[in-house]
């Protein structure tokens, strides 16, 4: 027996262990297979000793082989015997062997159930421990089943080593045998509070296992997983529970909307890639679907500005979106559409659009859905329609749209389409007929700007261009049905007037034909019958156009009765073709002789509104002929901001009127000259710096109209381009759109050449004056470029009640002052003026006049003109040391606000120079690509600003205690920069 | 969960396998062979997620290793990365700058440290000095055995 012993331990010193098979292997590439056999030899003698420690080598080694692809099931008994063994060391290896090799269907599996319940109460924490890892790895619902209740009891064991093996293993016995889920449940839940976090965690694995595979029994955990979430610091556990969410979220939408903070702190705050994945991934998939999809359509409107082409391939995923239960969602998808749309799509696109329309719920989205068919058939002067035929009946399509209150719109597309595109007319006019036969069906809703809008422009077109109606007769019995007195007045007005036309079409068709003259005079008499209808109504241009045309009609039956063809002459009173008229056309009309566009026809009026509110009453006449448009021009002093106002309107009245083409922006050209003769320019410059200012002005002046006219040649070529062989433009459009365009040679006369012989130029520098808080002394330049000797120069100015000038004592609030000098010719001279100012906040234009004499004419000479006192007028540049300014800024007192300009490319320090030199400030410290300015207000307002420029962008920070007032300053700035 | 882990060599040498589901002998020898190739044929830089079958595959390349696990398609990639990552660091820790013959000749010791770290294809310890402890807490009882096993030896007892 000793011997055996001794003979065992001494073999085993000889027994190779893994190192040696593991070298021996790697020495024998070449016969590998062959070595390995030999090897297995061996190991099954080792096996067959008693000596555990041999048994174990042998097993180990075995594992080794059983890696690289061996078959080793036939020491499975073995294994099981290296399991049992009583020390951890073999224990260890015989279950990592038993994890390795065995499988479902290994028999010995089974005589392994009593080992394991032993170990698995061992005292020693790692012999339970690695039986609980093998078993996780070959447990076989056999094993399940028997050893449930022994794992669920471990789950409280005191040692938190044992208690997180045995949670996890409670999943794989779960799958084995479902039937333990549920006494093991209330367990596995307390675990998810375990004091200690691996615990915890492997208790949060499990169940979001769990709750995967069957989400809706886990619902009732919800509140403690979100506390789990809100307070876990452990990102491992994190990613479970988020993901455990997203299985949740589904069944219960209302998680979605909580998770949403959290989600987003974990996202802004997690640096782990993982983590922040895991939270995108669950907030795409449940939380945010709809605001994802409205980010995306976002992002889609601005990629199309960039990359048109690849937002067009998914036109019909944006298409899809239209059908998306958000209405948000559908509005950002229309939106997408109108920048989408060509040649090719546009048809395709808006017979969607339409379907849409018909399904759509809710006046306002249905609305929203025809304008937009609307602005995307006519965008770009309907660049893309092909088919006008097409068009209309989209438009005629869409009048059968209840309740919608865009009438209006579709009318004047009606109008404007039927007006330009000439070869469609008759095609329109047979829908129109048709829309004003069947017009009761419209009628149902009678207010403003309701669908019988369209009758307006039905009517009209009608009348219009009657010669195309294949029944004028039919039509207009139509349009003298009762039933049209119960339309709002303006559109009866057109019936009327339409009706009119109507009736010399048919007169003249009935006429030329060698018919009886009943014939002409029953119709004469249909008139006279249903007129009186219209004379009656409270609408007075109803009325009225009816009682003249009702006159006219009895007049026209006399004549019939007495057998006079009446018909040519009544057709007189329609002649003439209303043909489309450009915006520009007006430069076109050849000034008569003797007619001096300049001069004044009456002095004036003191306001420019008026006058302002007068052209648009005249724009609205939409029947209004030409004529209307050949008054007068009339040049007024206006400035730039005024004159850019005014542009907006007309452009905005230009827009809503069907006669004009409207104009690209480049094309209307301003004319800056103010009365004819003479000029005013207005700059708040450092006294001795308005030369160069002028200088740098006249320059820029010819730089723009430069910019202008290359800007025209531009859009010629792009003209002439457009026509190229791109595929897109293939398609030759069935009808051409009127367009009238091209432009008169400009002869626009650079405004400082236009000067005659008389002429003053001020140049007036408002300053503040610092010692008195409420005054602002204005110093005017007055240079004579005439070649005559002016003096009595006279210098008033209409105070305002915030601003007033100074006059002497005793001088009334009218009165004006005496400028001090005369001025000989080519001689200029300063004068200052004293204004006192109330609040500073605020900028302010004063209006106010020179008279003067000029000597050879002994003419009196009046001369107007307008102050500018800036907000940077009441600025005065203060030096300011950094500490003082940190103190300023540290104060808290100052509010703050801030500006950005884009496309600066001048040096940072020609930038800051301008700041200086504009608007009075001072630097007070630069760092490099950043600098801090400083000034002061004439009433003590510190103003500061903190400057800061990357890749020609400037923003500027700046605070100031009175936030109006650097409201009012900033904007300046923006202005300067602009200007430059 | 993750169903298994292989590392293997450039070579296409398997270096450690560990299965979480019980799969039958000729399938894994399957699932090695087509992780191997699938693995090894990608171009470096190439993204580290396969997807084959219905799992997803994750692989990083180590020194010359390849770790390769396969997860349910639900399975967050990035988590599984740090998943083989802290393995590494478990290995490189034991070993003390770990390579590939470490792995090789200290087998056994690289499932210890796996099975402390992951179990039944789910996270078991997140935290590094809980897996390392427990591991130098088995090694040292093993080590108290072995001396324990010697003084047996002369004693003469089995």
């Amino acid at each position: 027996m000793a011997l055996k012993i001794v003979k065992g331990s001494i073999d085993r010193m000889f027994d190779k262990n893994l190192q040696d098979l593991v070298r021996g292997i790697r020495n024998h590439k070449e016969d590998e297979a062959k070595y390995i056999s030999t090897c297995i030899d061996e190991i099954k003698q080792e096996l067959k000793q008693d000596n555990i420690a041999v048994k174990s080598n042998a097993v180990c080694k075995l594992t080794y082989l059983q890696m690289l692809g061996y078959d080793v099931s036939w020491a499975a008994f073995n294994i099981v015997e290296v399991m049992s063994s009583s020390k951890f060391t073999y224990k260890r290896i015989g279950y990592l062997a038993a994890s390795q090799c065995f499988h479902e269907s290994t028999d010995v599996i089974m005589l392994t159930t009593n080992q394991i319940r032993k170990d698995l109460s061992s005292p020693n924490q790692y012999d339970t421990g690695v039986a609980l890892t093998g078993l996780s790895c070959f447990v076989t619902p056999d094993l399940a089943r028997d050893l449930a209740n022994d794992i669920m009891t471990l789950m409280s064991h005191t040692k938190p080593y044992i208690r997180k093996k045995a949670v996890l293993i409670m999943y794989k016995v779960f799958l084995k045998y479902p039937e333990s889920l549920r006494p093991a449940f209330p367990r596995m839940k307390e675990k998810l509070e375990d004091p200690d976090p691996g615990v915890q965690s492997a208790a949060v694995n499990v169940i979001c296992e769990l709750a995967r595979r069957n989400p809706k029994n886990y619902l009732s955990l919800a509140p403690l997983f979100f506390k789990l979430m809100t307070s876990s610091t452990n990102n491992w556990v994190l990613i479970k529970i988020i993901k455990l969410f997203g299985a949740l979220t589904p069944l219960e939408p209302r998680l979605g909307k909580k998770l949403i903070e959290p989600l987003t702190n974990l996202i802004h705050s997690t640096s782990a890639m993982s983590l922040l994945y895991e939270c995108v991934n669950t907030v795409i998939a449940v939380v945010w679907l709809s605001v994802l999809k409205y980010l995306g359509l976002l992002a889609m409107s601005k990629i199309l500005k960039t990359h048109p082409k690849s937002v067009q391939s998914h036109k019909d995923l944006i298409l899809q979106c239209l059908d998306d239960k958000d209405e948000s969602i559908r509005l950002r998808a229309l939106d997408l559409l109108y920048g989408m749309v060509s040649k090719k799509n546009l048809m395709e696109i808006v017979k969607k659009l339409m379907l849409h329309v018909d399904k759509a719920e809710g006046t306002t989205y249905r609305d929203e859905l025809l304008t937009k068919i609307i602005d995307i058939c006519s965008q770009s002067n309907y660049q893309y329609i092909t088919n006008f035929e097409w068009y209309i009946s989209i438009l005629v399509e869409l009048t059968r749209l209840e309740g919608t209150r865009h009438g209006h719109l579709i009318a004047s597309q009606m109008l404007d389409v039927a007006i330009r595109v000439k070869a469609i007319r008759a095609f329109a006019v047979a829908q129109m007929a048709t829309l004003l036969d069947n017009a009761h069906l419209l009628t149902g809703n009678t207010q403003h700007s309701g669908i019988c809008e369209v009758l307006y422009a039905a009517a009209w077109i009608c009348g219009e261009f009657s010669e195309h109606l294949e029944d004028p007769m039919a039509t207009l019995e139509a349009m003298l049905r009762p039933k049209v007195a119960t339309l709002p007045g303006h559109i009866q007005a057109v019936y009327v007037q339409n009706a009119a036309k109507l009736f010399s079409t048919v007169l003249c068709g009935q006429e030329g034909a060698p018919a009886d003259s009943k014939v002409a005079q029953e119709t004469s008499q249909l008139l006279i019958d249903r007129l009186p209808v219209f004379v009656q109504s409270d609408n007075l241009e109803v009325q009225e156009r009816a009682s003249c045309i009702l006159q006219l009609v009895k007049y026209i039956q006399k004549l019939q009765q007495k057998d006079v063809e009446v018909a040519e002459e009544v057709t007189a009173l329609f002649a003439g073709e209303l043909n489309p008229v450009a915006p520009k056309a007006q430069k076109k009309v050849p000034v008569p002789e003797g007619l001096d566009l300049d001069a004044w026809i009456n002095e004036p009026p003191s306001g420019s509104e008026s006058e302002d509110e007068g052209r648009k009453t005249k724009g609205k006449a939409v029947f209004a002929r030409e004529e209307s448009r050949h008054t007068k021009p009339r040049y007024t002093e206006v400035d730039e901001k005024e004159l850019a106002k005014r542009r907006e309107v007309r452009k905005a009245e230009q827009a809503n009127n069907p006669f004009y083409i409207k104009a690209s922006p480049s094309s209307q050209k301003v004319r800056t000259a103010s009365s004819p003769n003479r000029q005013l320019v207005l700059w708040m410059p450092m006294s001795d710096q308005y030369v160069k200012l002028e200088e740098e002005r006249r320059q820029k002046n010819k730089a723009d109209r430069k910019k202008d006219k290359k800007k025209r040649r531009e859009k010629g070529r792009q003209r002439r381009g457009d026509s190229g062989p791109e595929s897109e433009e293939d398609i030759t459009p069935a009808h051409m759109v009127d367009i009238v365009t091209e432009e008169m040679p400009e002869n626009a006369l650079p405004i400082n050449s236009s000067l005659t012989s008389r002429c003053i130029t001020d140049v007036c520098d408002i300053q503040g004056n610092l010692h008195d808080g409420s005054q602002v002394v204005v110093s005017v330049i007055f240079e004579n470029k005439c070649d005559s000797f002016i003096k009595s120069m006279e210098f008033n100015v209409m105070d305002s009640l915030n601003s007033k000038l100074q006059r002497p004592e005793g001088a009334g609030p009218h009165d004006s002052l005496t400028v001090p000098f005369h001025l000989p010719p080519g001689i200029s001279s300063e004068a200052r003026f004293i204004f006192s100012v109330q609040s500073i906040v605020m900028p302010q234009k004063l209006k106010g006049t020179l008279t003067f004499i000029v000597k050879d004419s002994s003419t009196h000479e009046k001369l107007d003109f307008k102050l500018h006192f800036t907000c940077t007028s009441y600025l005065i540049t203060t030096p300011c040391y950094s500490d003082a300014y940190a103190k300023l800024l540290e104060s808290g007192d100052l509010k703050g606000s801030s500006l950005k300009l884009e496309g600066i490319n001048q040096p940072f320090h020609h930038l800051l120079a301008r700041i200086c030199f504009h608007h009075h400030f001072s630097v007070v410290e630069r760092i490099d690509s950043c600098a801090s300015m400083y000034s002061r207000s004439i009433q003590g307002h510190h103003v500061c600003l903190l400057v800061k420029t990357a890749d020609q962008t400037v923003s500027i920070d700046a605070k100031c205690d009175e936030p109006g007032l650097l409201r009012n300053v900033l904007d300046e700035i923006k202005l300067t920069f602009s200007q430059c | 969960m993750m169903h298994f882990l292989l590392l293997f060599s450039r070579q296409g040498k398997l270096r450690l396998q560990k299965w979480f589901t019980p799969i039958p002998e000729r399938e894994k020898k399957k699932i090695v062979r087509d992780m191997t190739t699938m693995v090894l044929g990608r171009k470096p830089r190439s993204c580290n997620f396969l997807h084959w079958k219905d799992l997803k595959i994750v692989y990083k390349k180590y020194a010359s290793l390849y770790f390769c696990c396969g997860l349910d398609a639900e399975e967050n990639e990035l988590l599984a990365l740090e998943v083989l990552h802290r393995y590494v660091e478990l290995l490189d820790k034991y070993f003390g700058n770990v390579c590939e013959l470490d792995i090789i000749f200290n087998f056994e010791k690289a499932y210890f440290i796996l099975d402390e770290f992951l179990l039944g294809g789910e996270v078991q310890e997140t935290s590094k000095q809980v897996v390392s402890r427990s591991i130098e807490a088995s090694d040292m009882l093993q080590e108290a055995e072995i001396d324990n096993s010697d003084y047996d030896l002369e004693l003469g007892w089995p």
